[in-house]
């Protein structure tokens, strides 16, 4: 299993710097994909298959079509900056020595007294079981009943998300653009 | 990508198996992996393949981009709705005094072959996950048109 890990991890990497090394855009795309799955398979490696799911669908899938899409309005080669990237690498530098230092502070991984597995009280999966008749699967009754509000939330953001990308990118069809020139001869 | 027919014929063969496995994740979502947000994207991730295969037209042709836009309003609708049903349910269990609460399903509760449909919480979360389904599904696949639907900018 242990062997598993390590390809993953090392693939993933490896990735990661193809996609900063390589100048041609629509390969980096697809570097970004593979990534993604690469991704899936590692959050399937960590038991949480509802995870890879969502990066599978999301990060291999749909994203990398809009990328796609983006890349044919565009245009494929990169732009070359000639001067050093000082202050991105700074950047970049600070953050990842920022959250190296933050992860030496996580829990172990597979840790029991892990926080995530102290809080909220391990008795939810016990108290589902009363509650919230015929749904055995406790995560989908912890994000659908017990935190209903929260995934209320969740949704309205996507809602919200998918109006703004609308208004900002939709084509105007032919009915609004009499609509618009309507308004522009009132005004 | 009209011209190759071994990517068409295969894509009218895998298309019905996503759009299978979404609802199997849908709705299978309280038993095993999965829920609303899983299975829309996946939903919507077959609609985008068609679109790229037979072209946005005939994408248009099957989810039109009108019913698409309504959609993403129906999915938050039902879950706020679910709610608040929840919600004004609460009333009659308690003489005249509001029992309910916004999004606790426990009100759901009916008599009408309890053994088969769901009630209770599990008719509240079918209900809830529909519509985080039917959001996501409509909020990808407006996304996919308005990338899908532009032109190059000279």
């Amino acid at each position: 299993m242990i062997l598993i890990d390590i390809a993953v991890l090392t693939l993933l990497v490896a990735t990661a710097f193809s996609i900063t090394r390589i100048g041609d855009l629509w390969a980096a795309i697809m570097f970004t994909g593979i990534y993604s799955f690469l991704g899936a398979s590692w959050m399937l490696l960590l038991d949480a298959p509802d995870v890879a799911f969502t990066e599978a669908a999301v990060g291999a899938g749909i994203s990398t079509v809009l990328m796609l899409g983006t890349l044919a309005l565009i245009g494929k080669p990169e732009k070359r900056t000639i001067k050093l990237p000082v202050v991105p690498l700074l950047v970049v530098v600070v953050t990842g020595s920022a959250l190296f230092y933050g992860t030496l502070d996580m829990p172990l991984f597979d840790s029991p007294d892990a926080p995530i597995h102290m809080h909220p009280d391990p008795g939810y999966a016990e108290i589902t079981e009363r509650d919230i008749h015929g749904v055995p699967n406790f995560v989908t009754a912890l994000l659908a009943s017990y935190r209903g509000y929260d995934t209320l939330g969740e949704t309205t953001v996507i809602f919200t998300a998918g109006i703004g990308v609308l208004l900002i990118l939709r084509k105007p069809s032919e009915n609004d653009d009499d609509e618009i020139e309507n308004e522009e001869s009132i005004s | 990508m009209n011209s190759f027919p071994i990517i068409r014929v295969v894509t009218k063969l895998v298309i019905p198996y996503i759009l299978l496995f979404a609802l199997y994740v849908q709705f299978h979502g309280y038993f095993g992996p999965g829920g609303g947000f899983q299975a829309g994207v996946i939903f919507a991730s077959a609609l985008i393949l068609y679109a790229l295969v037979f072209g946005l037209p005939s994408a248009h042709r099957v989810a039109p981009p009108k019913v698409m836009e309504k959609l993403v309003a129906v999915g938050v609708m039902i879950y706020a709705g679910t709610g608040f049903l929840a919600m004004f349910l609460g009333r009659t269990k308690a003489d005249g005094k509001w029992e309910g609460n916004f999004l606790d399903y426990n009100t759901l509760d009916h008599h009408f072959f309890p053994d088969i449909l769901p009630h209770g919480q599990h008719l509240g979360i079918f209900l809830v996950e529909l519509g985080v389904g039917i959001t996501v599904t409509a909020v990808m696949t407006i996304i996919f048109y308005a990338f899908a639907g532009r032109e190059q900018v000279k």
